[in-house]
């Protein structure tokens, strides 16, 4: 057996931010960088969600990552060379009761101390500005800035620039051991094939918890299949994405239109996921309410052929925060998953940032509300 | 007759018919789902009300058995729960889920059997985008369904059985034929000849209509590799060019019929998790089933030209036997005897129509090294306008060697037929561009809904 391949970082996980992660190590830190991924790079929960980039709706607290991871998207074409169809058209929220449309406009008033302006609109506005929605929306509040790209593209993207400025990416090798002795950490691929390196990073989404666990910090992690559909291609009209705000799941409905035309779905209820298998599935009855939602609220999408649905195994903490940071029991060893259906709105800030903690010990940003350690006592 | 199992039947064509009477016969009450206006599926699609053509002029040789289904069904039809105009979109376990005029419905089961027919098969060519284009199906529909040519002066393009057919039924409707251009070998190989001795009259019958259109006058062609159909984007098609040993020629035209025999429509079957076999002899990834039908997954049979392409008197066999394998598999009282007398000679029937479809595949192969060559520029994705060029950008700069890679990099694949028109030729030039073996490009992976679903469906039921 030949011996094992060393580099600075072991990344574990190809989704977006394993492959933004590597990255910045290579492109900001000049360190070496090995990336495993199990299956394809950015097939999983990073390739088949909604494509939302936004801040409004995030607390107060995570407000600074979401502004950097903001500033990145707006550098991807820069650092990367290719178009990932980031556009920062805007995130509208909407509502349909004086209820949720004081929560909003408080949510407004009390955001912008952290940073976000939002515009509140009322419904003449909406009429004049859009002139898509039904009378039972009362409000709405725009976040000019925010806006949406395409996660089928991005992750890949990001590791083959990766791999562009050095970085090793290996795809279909799953990881059967991981072990820290005196040397740093040691894993071993279900094929044999070793690599060795100082710091490691676990970054494997759902799939996560299972090595957190194996270094004594398990993650108390549900799985759900988020409900995403695509109708057909649309006259283009460059907007904000748009979202349905409510206490109801049912009514909680998010779309965008994309250049090609098509407008994207996603919203309601999630579904149970196949974790052995990484497959997810749209419980069919969901569709059927997006529909009678989206015809509420929208009436021209009475008209409109839905073409495909799809899904994608996301993991969900007890407390809607990701787990981000290095570990509290394991020195050398960092932690980004568990986001809770919104890491790829910070996806590439995430990457960035995780980096500069590796390669420098600090980050700029005050990561301990995702400390791992905050489930210490519950496991 | 509360606890009596609870039997769905997706297609009223051979196969669905079929299947449904062995039901009836064993004293059940099947909801037969169906997307046509009326029964009879594709190959015995049956004439609106008030049609003039006769089924004589229609069928020609297969007059008594289009006949005799359609008589069949008709007998059956106050003892199903027949449903047309309805849509099988989607399947989860244990639960078929279907859309009629609008209104959704959710049907459980204890046995579904989806008989659910195919499509064409087509090849791009460098211009098959143009208005005027159709396939060979769509040229047949058009004279079975509204008795009208897709064209005034038409040349069909593509190889297998079909080809020829559907050129002899235009010519018999009066119909100006321009050619007939087959990329099959100018003689089929001795282990194609042995297959096709499989249905020794049916192979006399397609040499009897090569026959009788050569004495119309039609130009054929063998062995020609397509070039490019003419046109412009305002009036459509205006020749086929193609290279054969006598050079290359130019057909003039309005129309253009095209078409590499049948693509199983599996969807159903893949979103009810169903295993997938690739399938050597077409180059493509087919339903696993056993000898009668019964898919990986219990419950669900698959039967007729879904599953398996073997024609219309295969199908009618395939449909009986997965009916009576059901009904055998629900310990249906009788079933097991049933089964036991009748299996034989239709698994018989079908491992004859199997070889013959062997023959067929090998004396009109599905032209796959087309793939490699055609231009950048083709477009090979419809739905979306993907390029062959930008497909092997994706192969080559992005390592997209798996087809659902490439679909997600490029969008082949991802527009309203979700690749039933594209899926096979795209993987091909994936192969190709990429130097991999076909099997290993694998499959466009099925999404629901089965065909596109306009957003004013009504629930099947409040929520819960």
């Amino acid at each position: 057996m030949s011996a094992p391949a060393r580099s600075d970082v072991l990344v574990l996980g190809g989704g977006l931010i394993g492959a933004a992660t590597a990255f910045f190590l290579r492109h900001a830190h000049g360190l070496s960088v090995t990336l495993l991924e199990r299956e394809l790079v950015g097939r999983q929960a990073s390739g088949t969600n909604f494509g939302g980039v936004r801040r409004q709706g995030r607390t107060p607290q995570q407000m600074p990552i979401a502004h950097r991871a903001l500033r990145t998207w707006s550098r991807v074409r820069e650092l990367l060379g290719e178009d990932l169809e980031f556009r920062p058209y805007g995130h509208l929220r909407i509502c349909h009761s004086q209820e949720r449309a004081d929560m909003m406009a408080e949510y407004a008033r009390d955001i912008r101390q952290a940073g976000l302006e939002l515009q509140l609109l009322t419904r003449e506005q909406l009429r004049s500005r859009l002139g898509i929605f039904s009378d039972e929306i009362v409000m709405g509040s725009l976040s000019p800035q925010d806006g949406h790209a395409n996660p089928r593209i991005a992750g890949p993207a990001f590791a083959r620039a990766a791999r562009r400025l050095g970085a090793a990416v290996h795809e279909h090798t799953e990881v059967a051991h991981v072990e820290r002795d005196g040397d740093g950490f040691r894993v071993e691929s279900t094929d044999g094939r070793q690599w060795r390196a100082e710091q490691l990073m676990v970054c494997c989404g759902a799939w996560s918890g299972r090595l957190s666990a194996q270094f004594g910090e398990p993650a108390p992690l549900e799985f759900r299949a988020p409900s995403m559909a695509v109708t057909e291609p649309l006259p283009y009209r460059a907007g904000p994405f748009i979202a349905m705000n409510s206490g109801l799941i049912d009514e909680v409905m998010y779309f965008r239109q994309i250049e090609r035309g098509n407008i994207v779905i996603g919203g309601g209820r999630r579904a149970e996921v196949d974790l052995d298998k990484a497959r997810a599935y749209v419980h069919p009855d969901n569709i059927l309410r997006q529909f009678r939602e989206l015809r509420r609220f929208v009436p021209a999408f009475a008209r409109v052929q839905l073409i495909r649905v799809w899904s994608g195994v996301e993991s969900y903490t007890p407390d809607s925060r990701p787990i981000m940071g290095p570990s509290a029991k394991v020195e050398g060893l960092h932690y980004a998953f568990g986001f809770c259906g919104e890491g790829f709105a910070i996806g590439p800030g995430v990457g960035e940032v995780m980096a500069e903690a590796i390669a420098t010990g600090r980050c700029g940003l005050d990561l301990s509300p995702y400390a791992i350690e905050r489930f210490a006592e519950a496991g | 007759m509360s606890d009596a199992p609870r039997i769905v039947v997706v297609g009223a064509g051979p196969a669905g018919v079929r299947a449904s009477q062995a039901l009836v016969e064993a004293g059940l009450r099947p909801i037969v789902i169906d997307e046509g206006l009326r029964d009879g599926g594709q190959i015995y699609r049956r004439q609106p009300d008030g049609f003039g053509r006769g089924y004589a002029k229609l069928y020609g040789s297969e007059t008594a058995k289009a006949e005799a289904l359609h008589r069949d069904f008709d007998a059956l039809r106050a003892q199903v729960d027949y449903r047309p105009r309805t849509l099988a979109w989607n399947l989860s376990a244990g639960v078929l889920h279907v859309v009629q005029d609008g209104q959704a419905a959710n049907l459980p089961f204890d046995a579904l059997l989806v008989c659910s027919g195919a499509t064409d098969r087509l090849m791009p060519v460098p211009g098959w985008n143009r208005a005027g284009c159709y396939s060979l199906g769509a040229a047949q529909i058009a004279l079975k369904s509204q008795a009208c040519a897709i064209g005034a002066q038409v040349v069909f393009l593509g190889s297998g059985p079909l080809l020829y057919l559907v050129a002899s039924q235009y010519v018999a409707a009066g119909a100006k034929v321009a050619a007939v251009l087959d990329t099959a070998p100018e003689r089929p190989s001795l282990a194609a000849l042995s297959g096709l001795l499989a249905r020794p009259r049916l192979a006399l019958r397609g040499l009897g209509l090569i026959r009788g259109l050569r004495k119309a006058g039609v130009a054929l062609r063998k062995a020609v590799v397509p070039v490019r159909i003419d046109g412009t984007p305002e009036a459509g098609v205006d020749a086929v060019v193609v290279r054969s040993a006598a050079g290359e020629e130019r057909f003039a035209c309005d129309a253009v019929g095209m078409g590499w025999h049948l693509r199983s429509e599996a969807q159903l079957a893949d979103l009810g998790r169903c295993d997938f076999a690739f399938d050597a002899f077409s180059r493509q990834w087919l339903p696993a089933i056993d000898e009668d039908g019964r898919s990986s997954v219990p419950g669900i049979y698959l039967a007729g030209d879904g599953a398996r392409i073997l024609g219309a008197d295969g199908a009618e066999a395939a449909g009986r036997l997965a009916a009576l394998a059901a009904l055998a598999d629900l310990e249906h009282p009788g079933a097991r005897a049933r089964h036991a007398a009748e299996a034989p000679a239709l698994r018989r029937t079908l491992r004859t129509m199997a070889r013959f479809r062997e023959g067929l595949a090998q004396a009109f192969p599905w032209p796959h090294a087309h793939a490699a060559g055609l231009p950048d520029e083709t477009v090979v994705c419809r739905c979306e306008v993907i390029t062959a060029g930008e497909l092997r950008e994706c192969v080559r700069g992005k390592d997209a060697h798996e087809v659902n890679r490439a679909k997600a990099f490029s969008r082949v694949g991802m527009g309203r037929c979700q690749g039933r028109y594209c899926g096979h030729a795209a993987a091909e030039i994936i192969a190709a561009a990429g130097d991999t073996p076909i099997e290993a490009v694998g499959r466009i992976r099925t999404q629901a809904p089965v065909k596109p679903l306009q957003m004013d469906v009504l629930q099947a039921e409040p929520d819960a």
